[in-house]
């Protein structure tokens, strides 16, 4: 790999480009192609998939053979309330690739001496997501079970494509918030992208295990998709 | 699936920053149980020190000693591992699968 290459593809990281890098396997050249000029090149077909399954792999064209290897950006964790499951959660999530966001309006909660090094917004998740963003490789964990604070969060989740989206709460908890959510407009099946009660059902007891039941789901939602 | 191991990349700048010379080993394709996904990388210095993984640790012996040879010829070159290929290398998966390992030089002109 030129250095050149080596030079595109960490600017590219940096500035959460997705890029691919497509290296010949008879003769080593190689480039690297953004994902919005996917389109126009000679591997397009395969280049739109690798991109869209966040899958490297090697193609056989007219040309030869190619390498391609997706660059992606990270993976994105939006964490509603600062509480202690999330203290737990973070450092699980960010050991799987995961950039965290952490939202809680209440000051007391997102604060840096709880969440030293953590990306903190202490505002309200309406006025926070819409500038982050939400996407196809954003999990939403909503993690308050105070309405107020959750609902619009798990609002601007259900509107988008973002590939989890969890809230605690018992089932009681969840059956509430599922008839408020109807209330604005959601039907059951938009409904049933929200994983309540969140994680999978390993029996988690306390923070820790609850974070890793999470972190489970959320995986599982990745590689596998959301359960049908 | 996220590609693993791109932070590697940010450190083997640094490498070359130093003036060491390196080669890139990446996993390109795997049959059957392998260990670490396609994507997967290895960075080796003319030293023979290395970072990130392209197996369990069961083949990066072998890669080390193949990428010491690119970082000599300058060429590229790709190369198997599997059970099946026990008698050809000395190293083999023990969990049964096949990788393919392309392996370059790292910072040309």
């Amino acid at each position: 790999m030129k250095r050149e290459t080596l030079d595109q593809l960490l600017n590219a990281q940096a500035e959460r480009h997705a890029v691919a890098l497509v290296t010949s396997l008879d003769d080593g050249g190689e480039r690297v192609v953004a994902f919005e000029n996917a389109a126009s090149d000679l591997l397009a077909d395969d280049l739109e998939h690798a991109f869209r399954y966040d899958k490297s792999g090697v193609v056989t064209a007219e040309e030869g053979q190619f390498f391609i290897n997706v660059y992606n950006p990270p993976l994105k964790m939006i964490i509603v309330g600062a509480v202690h499951i999330a203290q737990a959660l973070i450092p699980i999530a960010s050991a799987t690739g995961f950039d965290v966001t952490v939202i809680d309006p209440r000051g007391a909660f997102a604060s840096v001496e709880r969440f030293p090094g953590v990306t903190l917004h202490a505002e309200w998740p309406d006025e926070t997501i819409p500038q982050i963003g939400l996407d196809a490789r954003t999990a939403m964990v909503a993690l308050t079970h105070d309405p107020k604070i959750d609902d619009p969060a798990l609002t601007l989740a259900l509107r988008s494509d973002v590939f989890y989206i969890g809230a605690l709460g018992s089932r009681r908890t969840h059956a509430s918030r599922v008839e408020r959510l109807a209330a604005h407009g959601f039907n059951s099946g938009e409904m049933d992208r929200i994983c309540g009660p969140i994680g999978l059902d390993i029996g988690a007891r306390g923070q820790a295990e609850i974070a890793i039941s999470i972190m489970a789901e959320v995986i599982s939602h990745l590689r596998k998709g959301a359960p049908s | 699936m996220s590609s693993p191991d791109h932070g590697l990349l940010g450190d083997t700048k640094g490498w070359l920053d130093e003036g060491r010379k390196v080669a890139l080993a990446t996993v390109i394709e795997t049959w059957g149980s392998a260990p670490q996904p396609v994507g997967s990388q290895l960075a080796i210095d003319g030293e023979g020190n290395f970072i990130g993984s392209v197996s369990g640790g069961c083949v990066e012996g072998a890669v080390v000693t193949e990428a010491l040879d690119v970082i000599t010829s300058g060429v590229s070159k790709t190369i198997e591992f599997g059970v099946a290929d026990e008698t050809a290398w000395e190293v083999g998966l023990a969990c049964g699968g096949r990788i393919r390992i392309y392996v370059e030089p790292l910072g040309t002109e």
